[in-house]
């Protein structure tokens, strides 16, 4: 066996709490600085940003492999330092790179963007390397009981999932930021005691964390774009921040402008008359504006609610009962109070928000959540219709997101479970004899978000068994905003009759009702041609498949298995889109999903990089012993399994999202049992003798294919049957489902690394620039491919993955 | 002191109008250019503007005002690019191609009385003060309105009556106008604004980011009254089936 140095200590202590430790804030950085970046910049960049930062891991493993014999000889030495230096780069590097003059909204324009994005990249990607420095440099030195240390570096990054949510509730990102750098120093403090060094270095670390503490406050203020809502507002004379709200949800800031007053009503009527009354803006992450209005209890005042084409269907019926989902700061329960709905079920998310309106400023908001008939929920707004005993005259939808970042293709990336065929379908059966299901959107050009919620709101019917449903569907139109509704019963004559007028009224067109000529449907708002009617009637007709293929945006329903409603893209239309791109044309992309494509091709290119590169230095100059295994064997094999546990882990928190009925609880649950029982899996392993390593690793293998094969087939139905248990057992409940599959995930990864040891240690920090290359692509194509196949799909190709490792794992060259 | 200061705002002055004057020669080949440059780009969205030319006042206009000078000095470089350009307080200096669209929609008269909300650089300002009688444009960040009144006033446009404020209720002392031109977000179309638009009137706003503009919306009020809008795409893109024209 090759003897690396150091070699003669390395009995001592394991330093598995500063690895926890490390590990978990390294994990918590990265979740954190998703937070900031979406609040200073916009998120889909700071997707791409952070994505490709993670490659530090990569770059890290690299330069451990050349330089491993010099530092393993400092071990203590140099394992300390790289604490520090990722405690002090984890802040130092955000800051600087606010100072980076990136604009997102320029990279069309400015070539310069790029150059600037390239160095945010390199610059985040500090703290990172020096993380991955501190844990693959353990593992190295302690070789012999590695798979203790990788059972400490995953346990932690399962804590440290935890523990950035809690800590994301309990103070602002900016102070997140702080506390983490001092985490990162405190893990280097533990680190001393663990490896018995002089505690005068412990003494020079003081300073640092006192730096942290006392830096002025100035230097850790967020710098947001001045192109962001929130920064255009502050401009406004007079205008400010009265208070500020954070949770990982969201960054809530409101604000006020007493001399020219806020006045938010999208797609307010051209013909009213009436405009809103006073108003506090409410900013998520600085963008995305609600507004809480000023209500005295005169419904009069809220008139101009009823100039929205959200406010159709109560004039189709009168309704009595009505849920509105995404209530925010409650303009949809105003304008269902001002049409008189008695019982209202308002829907809100963010606890903050609400109490916002509830009580901050409940007196500002006339004591909304407080109406008699009001009932305030909150709760994940598919969740709550999931749950809910029904009934409802009316379930109200109305423009969720911001118009910017729906016209930017941000969301391009994001799942929603509220805007598929199942979750339309579920509405339906909500809904009381002849109810109305509203959904108002922001009106793209060319047509996009309401055609493929038209497209959606035809296969929820189907899939209901309606064999006509055409005859259940209302599409109008203002010049902002489109509402389409959905019947639970055919559209009769007078109800058309009320669209007509209502529509007149407000200078609305009508799309799509039943019967419609197409005359009708381009008066008020005239496009270039009758778009919205004409696809209405083709999705309806025989050749609506055929529609469906020639459209230049996708426009196929999205679903529970690929929930990207928000995805429009197709490649074919690209080469005409970027021909146009500077002539008015770039707003025809989206921009999300090009940004994911760009993440992925830059994350391989890197990875080949930072993979090959260092193998041809290693073998040209270093000239090592012979390595007593195949790389192309070490390759495939850590690749793969970079590959195949993040694509389960990512699948599996989207298949636990609606169960959980909560992101965060998705998120924080799913994330830390896979973590924290990969971890046992690892340290279980420290007890099994190395002579069965092959056998373990063709068990291990075996049962997460098993495991895998019975949970994609069988996983949704019982879900779907216990969904009504208490939020305590559903918890419990998906960790023990995920602690078997996890604790055999945890073993394929230190079985191999333990291999590495006994034959080719030389190699293992290679391997681990290979793993953490992997995961950067991982995450990305995962994404990819849930989009284009669902997720479904994912956990499958991560199965197959899991089988082949078995093919792949290196062995001995002799055997 | 204040005598001092005076005097040194004088120089500064008479230093930049040399420049402009220098500097106008140098720029002019630039400015037909992107004059060029709009007129290919129109004549590809003729689809959609149905026509092939804009007014050609409306391209004089273009090719007569200075656009280097409602830049900041460090984007004078790029202010013949026919791209939005960034002019501080989060707020651009909109693509001229947009520009030209937009003015060319309210079919600008030499009489008109034309109400423009957020002023910006004054850039737009500028060629609708070229176009037409007289102007009234409201910007509602005070610094940027300051500037853009010192930068109009050098230019020596007397037809441009500049406020600073709050646009959402027009200028009733100046109301009805020919046309009203919006260039700042709104989330919605002010009622009163309708109300100020004179019978046969145009307003257009455009849509999108600061940097992207979506589709421009041209809001027409016939004889009676009736108000219709026109929602425009800025370019030539057949978004359904078909093939291009």
């Amino acid at each position: 066996m090759y003897r690396l140095p150091g070699n003669t200590i390395n009995q001592q202590r394991l330093p598995w709490l500063s690895i926890a430790l490390v590990s978990a804030t390294a994990l918590a950085y990265e979740v954190l600085l998703m937070r900031l970046f979406s609040i200073v910049q916009w998120h889909h960049f700071a997707y791409m940003m952070i994505s490709l930062a993670l490659l530090g891991y990569g770059v890290s493993g690299a330069f451990l492999m050349l330089l491993q014999r010099p530092l393993l000889l400092h071990f203590s030495a140099s394992y300390i330092i790289n604490l520090v230096l990722f405690g002090i780069s984890s802040v130092a590097c955000f800051l600087l790179a606010q100072h980076i003059p990136f604009n997102a909204e320029e990279v069309l324009w400015d070539a310069w963007q790029t150059v600037w994005l390239l160095c945010n990249y390199l610059l985040l990607a500090v703290p990172f390397f020096f993380a991955a420095n501190a844990i693959g440099l353990a593992l190295i030195y302690y070789r012999d009981r590695l798979s203790r240390i990788y059972a400490a570096d995953l346990v932690g990054a399962g804590l440290g999932s935890i523990g950035i949510l809690l800590l994301l509730f309990a103070v602002l990102p900016a102070q997140a930021l702080t506390a983490l750098g001092l985490f990162g120093i405190c893990a280097a403090l533990v680190a001393v005691r663990e490896l018995q060094q002089k505690l005068t270095i412990a003494w020079l670390l003081l300073p640092l964390a006192a730096a942290l503490l006392l830096m002025p406050a100035s230097w850790s203020m967020l710098e947001m774009s001045p192109y962001k809502g929130l920064s255009q507002m502050l401009l406004v004379k007079d205008s400010r921040i009265i208070a500020q709200r954070s949770s990982p949800l969201g960054l809530l800031s409101v604000v006020e402008s007493p001399t020219i007053p806020l006045r938010h009503a999208p797609g307010l009527s051209l013909n009213a008359t009436t405009e809103p009354p006073a108003q506090l803006g409410v900013f998520t992450d600085g963008d995305g504006l609600s507004v809480i209005s000023r209500y005295n209890g005169d419904r009069q005042t809220l008139a101009h609610l009823d100039q929205l084409t959200s406010a159709l269907p109560y004039h189709l019926r009168p309704v009595n009962r009505a849920l509105v989902l995404g209530a925010g700061g409650g303009a949809d329960v105003l304008q269902a109070l001002y049409h008189q709905a008695t019982n209202i079920d308002a829907v809100e998310l963010n606890p903050q928000f609400a109490r916002l309106v509830s009580s901050d400023y409940a007196d500002f908001a006339g004591h909304l959540y407080q109406t008699p008939g009001v009932a305030l929920h909150i709760a994940e707004a598919r969740s709550f219709v999931t749950g809910s005993p029904g009934n409802y005259d009316l379930i109200q939808i109305s423009l969720l997101d911001s118009f910017s970042a729906s016209a930017s293709g941000q969301f391009a990336l994001s799942e929603n479970h509220l805007y598929t065929t199942e979750s339309l379908a579920e509405s339906l059966q909500k809904l009381a004899p002849d109810g109305y299901l509203s959904v108002t959107r922001w009106i793209k050009l060319p047509p996009r978000d309401t055609l493929k919620l038209f497209a959606t709101g035809i296969a929820a019917l189907r899939a209901s068994g309606i064999t006509e449903p055409g005859q259940q569907l209302i599409l109008i139109r203002g010049w902002q905003t489109s509402t389409l509704l959905i019947k639970n019963g055919a559209v009769s004559a007078q109800d058309l009759e009320k669209i007509r007028t209502f529509c007149a009224a407000r200078s609305f067109d009508v799309a799509y009702y039943p019967g419609i000529t197409r005359d009708e449907s381009n008066r008020y708002n005239r496009l270039r041609d009758a778009w919205f009617h004409d696809a209405a009637e083709a999705l309806l007709g025989d050749g609506g498949e055929r529609f469906l293929d020639d459209y230049k945006f996708n426009l196929r329903p999205s679903s529970d298995d690929q929930p990207y409603f928000f995805h429009f893209f197709k490649w074919r239309t690209l080469p005409e889109v970027m021909q146009l791109r500077k002539r008015g044309g770039a707003p025809l992309t989206d921009a999300g999903y090009l940004v994911l494509v760009a993440t992925l091709a830059q994350a391989v290119i890197a990875s080949l990089l930072l993979i090959l590169l260092p193998l041809w230095i290693y073998q040209r100059r270093i000239n090592p012993v012979k390595q007593g295994v195949r790389r192309t064997r070490v390759m495939g094999y850590f690749f793969i399994l970079g590959l195949a546990f993040l694509f389960i882990e990512i699948a599996f928190i989207q298949k636990f999202l609606l169960f959980l009925h909560h992101p965060l609880y998705a998120i924080a649950v799913v994330l830390s049992s896979f973590l924290v029982f990969s971890g046992l899996g690892s340290a279980w392993l420290g007890r099994v003798s190395s002579d069965n390593r092959g056998r373990l690793l063709s068990q291990a293998v075996t049962a997460i294919v098993v495991l895998g094969t019975v949970y994609l087939l069988s996983l949704g139905s019982l879900l779907e049957q216990l969904a009504t248990l208490p939020d305590i057992m559903r918890i419990l409940i998906s960790a023990a489902l995920i602690a078997p599959l996890a604790f055999c995930m945890g073993m394929p990864f230190p079985l191999g690394l333990a291999r590495l040891a006994d034959y080719a240690p030389d190699l293992i920090p290679w391997a681990w620039a290979i793993n953490g290359c992997a995961s950067v692509i991982s995450a990305v194509l995962a994404t990819l491919l849930a989009i284009h196949l669902g997720f479904a799909t994912v956990i499958a190709v991560a199965l197959v993955l899991y089988a082949l490792t078995l093919w792949v794992f290196p062995v001995p060259c002799n055997s | 002191m204040l005598q001092r200061y005076s005097l040194f705002r004088v120089g500064v002055v008479l230093l930049l109008l040399q420049a402009s004057a220098v500097s106008g020669d140098e720029y002019a080949d630039a400015r037909q250019n992107l004059v060029d440059i709009i007129e290919q780009d129109v004549r590809d969205t003729s689809l959609y503007l149905d026509k092939k030319a804009l007014d050609p006042r409306v391209m004089s206009a273009l090719g007569k005002v200075p656009r280097h000078e409602f830049v900041p000095a460090e984007q004078r470089k790029n202010a013949y690019r026919n791209r939005p350009l960034p002019i501080g307080y989060g707020q651009t200096i909109s693509q001229p191609y947009i520009v030209a669209l937009m003015t060319d929609l309210i079919k600008p008269q030499a009489d008109d009385r034309v109400l423009e909300l957020g002023t910006g650089s004054g850039y737009q300002a500028a060629i609708l003060a070229e176009l037409t009688g007289q102007v009234y444009s409201i910007e509602i960040i005070e610094a940027l309105g300051k500037q853009a009144a010192e930068r109009l006033s050098q230019r020596g446009y007397d037809n441009v009556t500049l406020r600073i404020g709050d646009g959402y209720y027009g200028w009733e002392e100046y109301a009805p106008f020919d046309a009203i031109v919006v260039t700042a977000a709104a989330s919605h179309v002010p009622p009163p604004l309708v109300a100020q638009l004179k019978p046969g009137g145009r307003m257009v706003i455009p849509v999108g980011s600061r940097f992207l503009t979506q589709q421009l919306v041209l809001i027409e009020k016939d004889p009676d009254g009736q108000v219709i809008t026109r929602q425009i795409l800025p370019v030539k893109f057949v978004p359904l089936t078909g093939e291009h024209d």
